[in-house]
């Protein structure tokens, strides 16, 4: 995946359904319009909970990869 | 935002496992920007108290597991056998379950109760309790943390009324 420069990081590691999308709301929220945040999470249920999430308030998922257990997105905020 | 979305709960039960639903559902709600309200009545009450003591048991509910929190993958993974007459007579077996799932969601990343509670309340999400089931069962305002509105069945259907998804757990 070609890389993606993003202005935050979020490290939801360990965390379960809900958190992840609790805390990318939460760190969506305090972000400009365009800026782009890198979320890594562990929970296997967050590569769709992630899409939907994002489907229901608008921010845009630009890129996203799966590695060994791990998940990373890079969600831009509308 | 004039399509909100809304949901709208009933919270009608209060061990530590139907705790969970109602929390979740409304904090995740609150952060895909929907509105959320929790209208708390019956055994869900206990779940407004300042200090929650929430407990779980195993008796009369076979779908539940019996799991070690602790030990091997494979001893953690082994669903303990523990036929009803055991677990509904042993003394302290609910305090031995509770503390069980309570450590095992700690391992699993799993927010406390109180946790959820405190998102879903900075988020927006409203909770409502059921005055009628507090005076039957004596529940206290003093009792309950701050930010619980008052009410009952108009109050929860009115809101529901306009709500898009209506639960009851």
């Amino acid at each position: 995946m070609s890389e993606i420069t993003a202005n935050r990081t979020l490290d939801c590691s360990g965390m379960n359904c809900p958190l992840p999308i609790l805390k990318t709301k939460k760190e969506v929220d305090q972000m400009q319009s365009g800026e782009i945040l890198k979320m890594i999470s562990t929970d296997s249920g967050s590569a769709n909970d992630m899409t939907s999430w994002a489907n229901r308030t608008g921010h845009k998922i630009v890129g996203s990869s799966t590695e060994g257990g791990t998940y990373t997105f890079y969600i831009q905020k509308s | 935002m004039a399509d909100t979305k809304k949901l709208a709960i009933i919270a009608s039960k209060g061990t530590l496992d139907w705790a969970y639903p109602p929390f979740i559902l409304a904090s995740a709600a609150a952060a895909m920007d929907m509105e959320a309200v929790l209208f708390f009545t019956f055994y869900g009450l206990p779940l407004l108290k300042k200090e929650i003591d929430l407990k779980v048991t195993p008796v009369g509910n076979p779908a539940m597991p019996m799991k070690m929190p602790f030990g091997s993958k494979e001893f953690q993974g082994f669903d303990w056998p523990i036929p009803n007459i055991i677990s509904g007579n042993v003394p302290g077996f609910d305090t031995m379950a509770t503390m069980l799932m309570k450590e095992t969601f700690k391992k699993k990343g799993v927010a406390t109760i109180e946790q959820l509670r405190e998102m879903c309340q900075e988020s927006g999400v409203r909770f409502i309790a059921c005055q009628m089931t507090m005076d039957v069962f004596g529940f206290e305002r003093k009792d309950f943390i701050d930010g619980v509105e008052y009410g009952g069945a108009a109050m929860f259907l009115e809101y529901a009324a306009d709500a898009n998804m209506s639960l009851f757990i």
